[in-house]
């Protein structure tokens, strides 16, 4: 397996699979993350695409931005048709009317297809075992249909369903926790990335393609025009993230918890939430709860990294 | 040149043809009443008889969305679903033929709740009738086993790449055991031989389907789609003409039984067509003019051939098994209202509901039908429908 963990830019694939002209936002960082993680993966890859974003931006008729086999069949069974592409090629390379080849056949959804609507695909594709990589973009709400709240938007986010207000914080529940229930169908790998780190990004879908069975990646993927910040700010918000412990970088293998990066100083979360407009109208009350919480969540995982 | 017969449940015969057609994929989810065919599949392949994937989805939705996934990198593909289940895949069954993937399905017909029901009628269908999928409609365990090969070669012809929607009326056909004459191997891999898709999802040549389309394209995209159904209508005479070549037994679009003197006849689809052909022949013995009118072919719709059978009857009197509530009476009526619309000697149709969720529908019952059918043409009273058998 290439080691990207030396940090040499020279070593990441020239080749690019989802290829520029597409048309997403300014500033999409969901885009460069999927652009990543084609890059990890290469060539041999099939790729069925939840519906969302990037399958928008990426597929207008008669155009595309794919430069690896892709399907698109509808918002919820990116899994279930993943699974389906890789039994297909699996029984017609046994069966001898296929010449063998290694293939990655990869699923793609937003956080609305992962966590909400596709749940159960997600579950019985993980749980049968198919040798696939699902991704997961966790952009925190429905950016295609304009920001409405999923089970993924954070505490405290105003979207266009969860709008801030006299009695209402926006957001009202904690954000869904999907590697954990990942991990809980026992695959043999998940983790989270984040694009502001994509030397860890490619080496964790690397991992993955390389792994035996049903492997989960969890991206978080910073949306200017969702988050209301600049566009030039997706990949230092990105950062934030990771170094505020709001979003962790982990892994779990074959039962092993190990987070990748400690953060060292540990930066207040005041500094991720406060520019994002989608947080603008948090007390500081309202910032120390969140601070809180998510000192208690990191502490667990640290907790269980050094368990093992 | 009579072949032997097999005493053996509907079922389980059309599991084996589909093991006989070596199948690559099956993707299925436990519904009644077509659990038996995915039963006997999952033996097939647990004992070695089959050498296929056999995918336990977690819903229906799922069972259509594997049968795409595996149809995309050029698999051939079975399902089988009804009622329920069906409603549930509804929305990736559209997507399946707006992509032009050919799964097979067996549909083993029944009625949509509520209230709950597991029992037989073509409710279910007829919610996915617009769903730009081949539907065939089948009368015995025999055409049941014939047609799981006829769908296999309708839907991989490179000139159709549709999916087909088989038929089996729930219960009442697929759980009967019936005396099947079953074909060999060879013959089989004759009629059809390993499926090779022009175009799978395949690293060595990427294509990108189920692009998005915006208003300017959708249009010819829908078009297109509709094109591409109304032309498979040759295949599906070629493939009937192909299997009698082979075995003896031809099937038509449209069906007829002592038509050629009738002067109205009874319209049905389905297995209760046997039913209607013994009623038929008591009601001659009495004297009635009468004859049966079978639609095998429901998708494409086969305009001609109905009208061939039915130009120059008094009436035609449909047995429609689903009611579109609201609406101007059952689905089979409302098709053939509007096959005979503006057609020089075209017949009254008189349109009857019956045989909801099972209800039985007798021999005596097909005789008041048609005997009642003949009654109200007699007097022009042929709007909207009768829904036979209502209690109270």
């Amino acid at each position: 397996m290439d080691k990207f963990s030396v940090f040499s830019a020279r070593l990441v694939e020239k080749g690019e699979y989802f290829t520029s002209g597409h048309r997403s936002c300014q500033g999409c960082a969901e885009a460069l993350a999927v652009r990543l993680v084609m890059k990890a993966l290469g060539r041999n890859t099939i790729v069925a695409m939840a519906t969302g974003c990037m399958e928008i931006v990426s597929s207008p008729l008669p155009t595309t931005a794919w430069e690896v086999p892709w399907i698109h069949v509808a918002f919820e069974n990116a899994s279930a048709v993943a699974s389906g592409c890789e039994s297909g090629m699996k029984a017609m390379m046994r069966k001898g009317k296929m010449p063998p080849k290694k293939i990655n056949f990869v699923a793609m959804g937003g956080d609305g297809a992962t966590a909400d609507i596709g749940m159960g695909q997600l579950s019985g594709a993980l749980e049968r075992g198919h040798d696939m990589i699902y991704v997961c973009y966790d952009n925190e709400a429905y950016m295609n249909t304009g920001i409405q709240r999923s089970s993924s938007t954070p505490w405290g986010a105003s979207t266009t369903t969860s709008p801030a207000g006299k009695m209402s914080k926006g957001q009202h529940t904690q954000k869904k926790d999907l590697p954990k229930i990942a991990i809980a169908h026992n695959i043999p790998y998940v983790a989270t990335a984040c694009p502001s780190f994509p030397f860890d990004l490619m080496e964790k879908v690397q991992k993955a393609a390389a792994i035996q069975g049903p492997a989960y990646l969890h991206i978080l993927s910073v949306c200017p025009t969702g988050w209301r910040i600049p566009p030039e700010e997706a990949i230092r918000y990105g950062r934030l993230a990771v170094n505020t412990c709001v979003f962790p970088l982990y892994e779990y293998e074959y039962g092993k918890y190990r987070l990748n990066y400690r953060p060292s100083p540990i930066l207040p979360v005041r500094e991720y939430i406060e520019g994002q407009g989608r947080f603008r109208h948090l007390t500081p009350e309202d910032i120390e709860a969140i601070q809180e919480r998510t000192m208690a969540e990191y502490e667990k995982l640290v907790k269980l990294s050094e368990e093992d | 040149m009579a072949k032997e017969r097999k005493g053996i449940e509907v079922s389980l015969a059309v599991a084996e043809a589909v093991g006989q057609a070596d199948c690559d994929v099956i993707a299925a989810y436990p519904i009644t009443p077509q659990t038996h065919i995915v039963e006997h599949l999952s033996e097939l392949v647990a004992d070695g008889h089959l050498d296929a994937e056999f995918v336990p989805v977690e819903s229906e939705h799922s069972a259509m969305s594997v049968c795409c996934g595996a149809a995309a990198v050029g698999a051939r593909t079975f399902t089988s679903t009804a009622s329920q289940g069906l409603a549930l895949m509804a929305e990736i069954f559209f997507i399946a033929s707006s992509t032009r993937l050919p799964v097979v399905m067996a549909l083993a017909n029944r009625s949509l709740s509520g209230p709950l029901s597991i029992w037989n009628d073509h409710t279910d269908v007829m919610m996915v009738r617009d769903g730009g999928w081949i539907h065939v409609f089948v009368e015995n365990g025999q055409e049941a086993y014939d047609h799981v090969f006829w769908a296999f070669r309708v839907a991989e012809d490179p000139a159709v790449r549709l999916p087909v929607a088989l038929n089996i009326d729930g219960f009442i056909m697929t759980h009967m055991i019936e005396p099947i004459e079953f074909e060999d191997d060879e013959l089989i891999k004759r009629y059809i031989p390993e499926y090779r898709m022009e175009k799978p999802l395949h690293p060595d040549n990427p294509v990108s389907m189920g692009c998005f389309g915006m208003p300017e394209i959708y249009t010819e995209v829908q078009m297109a789609r509709e094109r591409a159904l109304v032309e498979s209508y040759t295949t599906c005479i070629k493939a009937w003409e192909e299997w009698e070549a082979l075995t003896g037994r031809r099937y038509h679009a449209v069906e007829t039984y002592r038509v050629d003197d009738a002067e109205y006849c009874i319209v049905t689809m389905g297995s209760l067509g046997e039913t209607a052909m013994a009623a038929v022949d008591e009601l001659r013995e009495q004297g009635e003019k009468v004859g049966v009118i079978k639609i095998r072919l429901w998708r494409p719709f086969p305009f001609d051939d109905i009208y061939r059978a039915a130009a120059g009857k008094d009436a035609l009197i449909v047995l429609d098994r689903a009611i579109s509530f609201g609406g101007p009476g059952g689905p089979v009526a409302l098709e053939l209202r509007s096959a005979m619309c503006g057609r020089p000697q075209a017949p009254a149709i008189v349109d009857y509901v019956a045989g909801l969720a099972s209800r039985d529908v007798t021999v005596e019952d097909f005789k008041a039908i048609i005997l009642g059918g003949k009654a109200k043409a007699a007097e022009g009273d042929v709007a909207g429908f009768t829904l036979y058998g209502l209690r109270g």
